[in-house]
């Protein structure tokens, strides 16, 4: 089939499932800042990695060449999505898989829970994957009566502590070692009363804890890093061995996979292995790689299904600037180097998708309109370490612009009257738009001062402008605007003469 | 109209401004141009570095270093395409041999204190081991299970850089990248060895 459109056009059909803020995003931040703990352990794992980061990238002559390669696959696979998936799924079906398609975040959690069903089974063993995180399989499977283990040991923390993830490499990167020990004393059956917080003893518990599963499991469920559309190759990129258990010892694995996460063939997959590991936990490589090709008899489960997952991401795609958030690979680098994402963390973002990622990927995915995901492309400061970080050479910078006008149009067909924000913008494109009329304004400078008070701080701003005041005294404004300032030093330079205007005097 | 042909028509849809499909820049490395003694010493370097133990040692010493190795192991298994030779030093012990017609149950690959398997290439700059399944590496459940995982790799098939290693393998076999033991970085993002997988892995560099 060719991959030319002929049809008519349609709207796009957004995401649903974890994706969404369910409070603005300075409301959220303004209450995960006052948690000095969550700060403090994000400070100290953000730079952990950013270190490590560095130094491996460093060693690499060619980074900027296998970034430039990275991209530009990346590219490709979206421009030719439709003919790459039905390449795919020729491919990985030919080699025995069953491939189950899935439009959205409902449709997925009933195809997989049919699935498990089908066999039997009231248990599956889970490896970490941001994509059944996104459809809320694990509370969906349960409401069906099936139990779903996580087996990552940092998903293993934040399910045992009943708790959301924060990051989407380590999701249990918010607790420290003395907090984790505390939860798997309070919430791992059997673990022993001594257990110190010594890492590689806590390590060692969840490996005793989750032992026995992994023998006896008849079904687990697995996300997918990459999928090779010329062989029908699923890889799942790992480190504890529980990926390996997952995707070895089972019966029956049922993988869930966007769509976006297509390569073409076996060669590009020597990019993003170079790319991956080194931008995500800072290594050269991770300790294990796994790649199966549909069943192969004798060796792994024998009943192999991969459910498709569009949720939303059709709908990205078609925003002709933001559809590069699809190129994404999750290493986590960009919300590892992002000061905001260091100091609120990734709870205040709501979405499965915290970080820079997250404040374009997910009001892309569900629609700017959606719920409070319309305040997250203004979670930046849009210093651009994001994309200097990012392995694929995403411009998260520029789609979060993109996404604050996508914004201020939504609400500007929404609105009958202006907002504060439309006002206070007319108003500053007034004066910004000639000279003359910046001066007047900065006239007023002086009343300012009066307003500060003898502290010369500003504590309360009325209206929209108040947000900023809820947690930072503004100083007062200068008596003269530097405009006015350069005017006068300046012609006093040019006249060589010493004559300082006074305080409050106008030029 | 069923979920798939929703999805594409959708995804057409989505492209209609027929976005171009670029070019693909490979100016990255193809080679890394090492003779056989830096790749087996970078290699080994890379390999130390994830707390793995390597020996470099020549082929005829193979036995013995196995043995050695494998000092305080009581049973091992082993695919069953290993060359039998390497482990006549390990003659006292139990030997069980594993294959797809005639598979170890998940228990017995739980009991058992050792594996020892070939491999199919390995990557130096990286420390990256690959096992594609082939009668002397066995099925992935043999390397997985047993906590001690006993690997060896043939100086000849180390490779250099990873797109060197990956144009000698196929890619539709069952495939595991091995780099170090297990390991976890999820506390406090420090790496910490030893989880699920093996949690000592010893490679052997045969010359
Ligand atoms: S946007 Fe880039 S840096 Fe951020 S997680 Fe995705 S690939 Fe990594």
């Amino acid at each position: 089939m060719s991959s030319t459109f002929l049809g008519m056009p349609s709207l796009p059909v957004f995401g649903s499932g974890n994706l969404h803020a369910a409070e603005s995003f300075p409301k959220a931040a303004h209450r995960e800042l006052g948690n000095a703990q969550l700060r403090a352990n994000l400070g100290h794992a953000t730079h952990t990695i950013r270190d490590k980061r560095l130094k491996v990238v460093s060693e690499l002559p060619d980074w900027e060449q296998l970034r430039d390669a990275g991209s530009a696959i990346k590219q490709s696979v979206m421009a030719r999505l439709p003919e790459l998936l039905e390449e795919f799924e020729a491919n990985f079906t030919g080699g025995g898989g069953v491939i189950h398609w899935a439009r959205d975040a409902a449709e997925a959690n009933e195809i997989v829970a049919g699935l498990v069903r089908a066999t039997g089974e009231t248990e599956v063993v889970k490896v970490k994957s941001m994509a059944t995180q996104e459809i809320g399989l694990n509370e969906y499977l349960e409401e069906q009566g099936i139990a779903a283990f996580e087996t990552d040991l940092a998903e293993l923390i934040v399910q045992l502590d009943h708790d959301k993830p924060s990051h989407i490499l380590v999701p249990a990167i918010h607790k420290n070692r003395t907090e984790i020990r505390d939860i798997f004393l309070r919430e791992m059956p059997g673990a022993d009363p001594e257990l110190t917080d010594t890492p590689a003893v806590l390590a060692m518990a969840a490996r005793a804890h989750l032992r026995r599963k992994f023998l006896t499991a008849k079904v687990a469920v697995s996300g997918a890093n990459f999928a090779l559309a010329d062989s029908g190759t699923l890889a799942v990129v790992e480190s504890e061995g529980n990926g390996r258990m997952c995707l070895t010892l089972p019966e029956t694995l049922i993988t869930v996979m966007g769509v976006e996460k297509l390569l073409p063939g076996w060669q590009d997959l020597e990019v993003f292995m170079q790319l991956l590991p080194r931008s995500s936990t800072g290594e050269r490589m991770n300790p294990y790689t796994s790649l199966w090709t549909g069943v192969t008899e004798g060796d792994g489960p024998q009943n192999v299904h991969l459910v498709l997952l569009d949720n939303g991401r059709s709908a990205a795609l078609a925003d002709e600037m933001g559809r590069s958030a699809l190129h994404c690979i999750r290493c986590s680098a960009c919300m590892n180097v992002c000061p905001v994402y260091e100091r609120t963390g990734g709870h205040a973002y709501g979405s499965t998708y915290p970080g820079p990622i997250g404040a374009i990927l997910s009001p892309l995915l569900t629609g700017i309109e959606s719920e409070e995901n319309s305040s997250l492309p203004y979670a930046s400061s849009l210093c651009g370490a994001c994309y200097d970080a990012c392995p694929v050479k995403i411009n998260i910078p520029d789609i979060l612009v993109h996404l604050r006008s996508v914004d201020v149009d939504s609400k500007r067909g929404k609105k009958k009257l202006p907002s504060q924000m439309d006002v206070g913008m007319k108003a500053a494109s007034w004066a910004l738009s000639s000279g003359k009329r910046l001066g007047l304004v900065e006239k007023g400078l002086p009343l300012g001062r009066l307003a500060a008070g003898p502290d010369k701080k500003i504590t309360k701003l009325p209206g929209i402008a108040g947000g900023w005041t809820q947690s930072r005294d503004i100083p007062a404004p200068p008596s003269e605007s530097f405009r006015s300032w350069w005017a006068t030093e300046h012609k006093a330079t040019e006249h060589k003469t010493d004559t300082h205007k006074t305080e409050g005097e106008q030029a | 109209m069923s979920a798939r042909d929703d999805i594409l028509a959708r995804i057409r849809s989505a492209l209609q401004d027929t976005p171009e499909a670029p070019e693909i820049p490979r100016g990255y490395r193809q080679d890394s141009g090492l003779g056989e003694d830096e790749l087996v010493e970078l290699l080994v370097d890379r390999l130390i570095d994830y707390k793995a133990q390597v020996v470099v040692v020549p082929e005829a010493e193979l036995p013995a270093t196995l043995a050695g190795l494998l000092a305080g192991a009581s049973s091992v298994v082993v695919p069953e395409g290993l060359d039998g030779g390497w482990l006549a030093g390990f003659d006292d012990g139990d030997v069980r041999v594993d294959s797809a017609a005639a598979p170890l149950a998940v228990t017995e690959l739980d009991a058992v204190d050792a594996v020892v398997t070939a491999s199919a290439v390995a990557v130096a700059e990286t420390g990256t081991i690959i096992l594609d399944g082939s009668p002397n590496q066995g099925r992935r459940a043999i390397s997985l299970v047993p906590d001690h995982h006993l690997c060896v790799v043939r100086a000849a098939d180390i490779a250099g850089i990873l797109p060197e290693a990956l144009r000698r393998i196929e890619g539709t076999r069952p495939l595991t990248m091995i780099s170090g033991p297990s390991a976890t970085s999820d506390i406090e993002l420090e790496r910490v060895e030893g989880v699920h997988g093996p949690r000592r892995l010893d490679v052997v560099i045969t010359r």
